[in-house]
């Protein structure tokens, strides 16, 4: 009986088709995805790395929220230009804390992986606000909306906690301080030393040019500002990286 | 009484709704719960009208059961009428900015809106109501489960509309293509299950010895998808009366899984459930055998052992490993062969028969969508090239590639099956129109021909232009040049999607009267009726 001719027992049993053909699509995925979680090489070794401060965290999902994504990458590729234009290649490392990733698919605008310090706060927010004012040629649709919006906060610790469920180190003080972070990051009267102790090179600061309240608009730029600046290249070892 | 643990269900699931509403802890998620809650009041009040306390009517258990079908058929036309045109305004957006309205309609929104409204509106009831016909008239048995196949397709409907009203609000995971938040995932999770109790079950109820081809895509195309998007949207909510859940993997490991997924929605079902029903419809249609039994069975195995692998040529260059970049890449080049397999096995079926692409304007659709499914799974394995794709990548092709392959291939197949099932479904004698159809064909043929053609023209220019030196070593243009150097195309772009939207507007129209029962008095087309002979 050759081997087209036993075909027929599969032909004709709906549960072995059934466990067949689920076998055979689930190969792929455990060879490919399974190692990159124990393979010490996928994430290279860096310093700088730390969770999202609360009002970046909050920043990060209006992003999210609003599908920054769907028009520019966190990712810059090991290429000539792309350097140039963008900076130091991407790491692994630089979104180790990011639940989901944000490497986007598509670059209808430039890549954001290292906006962050680029521009001041006042571009960002008028850029946001009126892109076309700041850059005759862009195509993004306007934001001016999160100015007026109010960071709606019940307890944000909740948002530290799951993401502490799911491998990111927050600590017992961090979601301690959780609201009180958010609130102290965007106001220029706080005392942000515990902030910055927590969560270094954060910016603070009234970063939307309204000092009177915490509004989505800070928590985006709060997020922007930070974007790449994380992990110092200086002190990086390229061949010890490479995988 | 009939329906009534559903109206009591569906009560109590409403007030549900309703406390989530007044209890959420964010805006977003009040709002989707006050959604939630008037969807259900409303299928609970077309269910109270249902009611009745006479004693069922028989069911004859020797009957298909059409009556999802009918719904299904409808329910395709509908969404896809609505996710091409959402399709065509975000195409006008990137021409024209101003078109967008902040905060619900802007492109960010808008887009997860088209791309759910398209793949799994349009394509899904396409898949469902598909896959409920061709497996009762292929294994000869009714639908398994009595009146489960309405909580499918009814259940399916309630995802969409959660799914879409939660873009519109903000509610998104920010997976492409697997956007809805968890609550909406768990709702899917549950339809889907049981839309693989449904399918499964009708199969171990066949008359047939032997379970016909087309099942077998069906099949695994609902089994994996049911794998993928269990393991893909793994994630903690910050509250259970909350709409943001964070993702249970990070960064390199979240992006693979994310692809892994996302290449898969692709290769499972847009490929594996649209050639099932290739399977049965262009036979059925061309009145043909399936050209080679022993090619589709190398070739079934093939495709769905394959296409798994092929989830990291989108991450090409980024920072997942090597290794798994080069794995990918060799898969996908691999692909080309069974995705070939099953465009020779579609196309040959007319052998014998190929007079028809004259005469019957249903068949020139179907072969023409074999023709781009062959053309985009030949164009998918070259972009996976590596060095092809460091060109490629982040640019305007790879929306063209995919369009080529949706609206070609799973747009084409689509309208072709639903063509040859409408008239069936409502016995109708024929099609309102079959002239319409051809003009449904050329402007859709036209309009994919424009799209492709220019979105090659953008994303090739564009990638050039992202990489263009000058002699002395600088970057000769800023991104903003390259943004305005798109805006031509964009707007060409727009013009071949409204044409497309226009062939389906069409079809809309001629469906609706083929179901009203109404016949077009027209010419037949051209030699699809023996000329008759002069006396001698």
């Amino acid at each position: 009986m050759g081997l087209m001719d036993r075909h027929a027992i599969i032909e004709k049993n709906a549960t072995l088709l059934l466990v067949g053909s689920l076998l055979v699509v689930t190969v792929g995925g455990i060879v490919e995805i399974a190692p990159l979680f124990y393979l010490d090489n996928t994430i290279e070794k860096v310093e700088g790395m730390r969770p999202y401060s609360p009002l970046e965290l909050a920043g990060r999902n209006i992003y999210v929220r609003e599908g920054c994504y769907l028009c520019h990458s966190q990712m810059i590729r090991p290429f000539r230009d792309e350097v140039e234009r963008y900076g130091h290649y991407s790491l692994a490392a630089e979104s180790m804390y990011d639940h989901p990733f944000q490497w986007g698919s598509k670059r209808t605008g430039p890549d954001l992986a290292r906006v962050g310090d680029r521009y001041s706060n006042t571009w960002h927010v008028q850029h946001l606000s009126d892109p076309r004012s700041v850059v005759p040629e862009s195509i993004m649709p306007s934001y001016a909306f999160l100015k007026d919006t109010p960071i709606e906060v019940k307890d944000f610790s909740t948002h530290l906690v799951a993401n502490r469920r799911v491998g990111v180190p927050y600590s017992d003080d961090m979601i301690a301080q959780a609201n009180a972070d958010l609130m102290a990051q965007a106001d220029p009267n706080a005392d942000t030393s515990g902030l910055l102790a927590r969560y270094p090179k954060a910016k603070v600061g009234d970063l939307d040019g309204n000092p009177q309240q915490v509004t989505e608009m800070d928590a985006l730029v709060a997020y922007l500002q930070m974007l790449g600046t994380l992990v110092d290249f200086k002190h990086y070892d390229e061949a010890a990286g490479y995988r | 009484m009939k329906f009534g643990t559903e109206t009591v269900a569906l009560s109590l699931f409403a007030f549900a709704a309703l406390v989530a509403a007044g209890f959420g802890v964010d805006e977003p998620f009040r709002q989707h719960m006050w959604v939630l809650f008037i969807v259900l009041l409303g299928f609970v009040a077309v269910l109270l009208r249902k009611a009745s306390f006479a004693p069922a009517a028989p069911i004859d258990p020797s009957a298909y059961m059409d009556g999802p079908i009918r719904y299904g058929a409808i329910a395709t036309m509908f969404w896809g009428v609505v996710g091409m045109l959402v399709g065509v305004i975000i195409a006008l957006q990137l021409a024209y900015p101003n078109l967008n309205i902040q905060p619900w309609f802007n492109f960010g929104r808008l887009r997860p809106l088209h791309t759910s409204g398209v793949v799994f509106a349009f394509g899904g009831n396409a898949l469902l109501c598909t896959s409920m016909y061709v497996v009762q008239r292929t294994c000869r048995a009714r639908l398994f489960g009595g009146n489960l196949a309405w909580f499918v397709f009814w259940g399916y409907q309630l995802f969409i509309v959660m799914a879409a009203t939660g873009y519109l609000l903000g509610i998104t995971e920010s997976r492409e293509y697997a956007e809805p938040e968890w609550y909406v995932d768990i709702w899917l999770t549950i339809v889907w299950v049981a839309y693989l109790l449904l399918f499964l079950g009708t199969l171990l109820k066949r008359k047939e010895p032997h379970i016909y081809v087309a099942n077998w895509f069906y099949l695994s195309f609902i089994v994996t998808i049911a794998m993928l998007h269990v393991v893909n949207n793994l994630s903690m909510p910050a509250s259970f009366l909350g709409s943001k859940s964070y993702s249970a993997f990070s960064g390199v490991q979240d992006a693979l899984t994310q692809w892994w997924y996302g290449h898969n929605a692709v290769g499972f079902f847009l490929t594996a459930g649209f050639l099932g029903m290739m399977y049965y419809f262009v036979p059925k249609q061309a009145n043909r055998p399936v050209y080679s039994y022993r090619l589709s069975i190398i070739h079934f195995w093939a495709l769905i052992f394959l296409y798994i692998w092929a989830g990291p040529h989108h991450l090409h260059y980024t920072a997942l490993p090597d290794w798994a970049q080069t794995l990918g890449m060799v898969f996908s080049i691999m692909l080309w062969m069974p995705s070939w397999g099953g465009m020779i096995n579609g196309l040959m079926t007319l052998s014998g028969a190929w007079d028809k692409i004259r005469t019957d304007p249903i068949i020139r659709m179907m072969v023409i969508a074999i023709a781009f499914y062959g053309m985009s799974t030949f164009e998918g394995p070259m972009m996976s090239i590596k060095s092809v794709n460091s060109l490629s990548h982040y640019t305007d092709w790879t929306i063209g590639h995919v369009h080529s392959g949706a609206l070609g291939w799973v747009g084409m197949i689509s309208f072709g099956a639903i063509y040859y099932m409408v008239p069936k479904l409502w016995n109708r004698e024929r099609l309102y129109s079959l002239r319409l159809v051809t003009w449904h064909f050329w402007l859709a043929t036209l309009g994919i021909v424009v799209y492709a053609a220019v979105m090659w023209v953008s994303g090739i220019m564009q990638g050039l232009m992202w990489r263009e030196y000058d002699e002395q070593g600088f970057l000769v243009y800023s991104f903003a040049e390259t943004v305005a150097a798109m805006h031509p195309y964009y707007v060409m772009r727009a013009i071949g999607g409204a044409m497309y939207l226009s062939g389906a507007l069409i079809m809309a129209w001629n469906i609706t009267m083929t179901i009203l029962g109404r016949q077009r008095q027209e010419q037949p087309i051209p030699g699809s009726v023996p000329a008759l002979q002069p006396a001698q």
